[in-house]
């Protein structure tokens, strides 16, 4: 497994660079994330990140585009917004979760 | 995958108007914006239901002519091809579809082709059939951006990828 340094923490990282281990995430972690991603995250940002969050923690797996938008509320065009290039691949980074699995 | 080997552009092409005919395609162009992938469709013949308005939410399973046709269990019993032919029978193979569909999070056609546009896709028509089926503008929904002709639609997949489903 490896690893990644980041604020000074080691943090267990995937090949892929996902989190392994939920439990070393925060919200500095995030930001940190975000910021290598050229993303400086805002309430909006955190949205979507508190939703990816009580979603995975309910179902287990990272919600996809459809579910972000209809339970989670936020509109596609948005999340495209605020997550350009891989909207659910990036946003799952900076939560902290694995890769997302779904093809829709 | 480098940089340089990166798929940038996808230009898919819809030309048949079952349902499990035009789902791939839906899939695919919506799979390569969430890869950041460019994507467009092109929906050409019988595949331009999929963006008709009055047809779209209403795309059925073909069940004659299908012999890979069978219940929605693991491989489950294949279905005798003449049974295809059968009234009902394309309704309830659409319906069982559906139901597996939704529990994937897959959209019903017009929800799709919402999310795809909505994610920055492009969503042409083929000026040919659009002229062959004597429709309108009026006739697609509000996410269609322009009827295309294949000349146009070259041109504008010239650095894509083309795929035709």
């Amino acid at each position: 497994m490896a690893t990644k340094d980041i604020l000074g923490k080691s943090i267990n990282v995937d090949e892929e660079g996902y989190l392994t281990d939920h439990s070393q995430w925060d919200k500095e972690i995030a930001t940190a994330l975000a910021r290598e991603m050229n993303i400086e995250l805002t309430d909006a940002h955190w949205k979507v990140i508190d939703f990816i969050d009580r979603d995975f923690k309910e179902k287990g797996v990272v919600p996809g585009i459809r579910r972000i938008k209809k339970v989670g509320n936020i509109p596609t065009k948005e999340l495209y917004e605020l997550f350009p290039d891989k909207p659910i691949k990036t946003a799952a980074t900076i939560s902290g979760y694995p890769k997302p699995a779904s093809c829709v | 995958m480098s940089e340089t080997s990166k798929l940038k552009k996808v230009s898919i092409v819809v030309s048949k108007g079952s349902l499990e005919s035009v789902y791939p395609g839906l899939i695919m162009a919506n799979g390569a914006r969430m890869e950041g992938i460019e994507s467009s469709l092109f929906f050409t013949f019988f595949g331009l239901h999929a963006i008709v308005k009055k047809k779209m939410d209403h795309l059925k399973v073909a069940t004659v002519g299908n012999p890979a046709l069978c219940f929605p269990t693991p491989m489950g019993m294949s279905m005798p091809t003449w049974m295809g032919a059968i009234p009902g029978v394309s309704a309830f193979a659409t319906s069982m579809m559906k139901k597996e569909m939704d529990k994937l999070d897959i959209p019903p056609v017009s929800e799709f082709i919402e999310m795809i546009h909505d994610a920055g896709g492009t969503i042409y028509a083929c000026k040919a059939t659009v002229d062959m089926f004597n429709l309108s503008m009026d006739d697609f929904c509000p996410e269609v951006d322009k009827v295309l002709t294949v000349g146009e639609f070259y041109e504008l997949s010239s650095d894509a990828q083309i795929i035709f489903t």
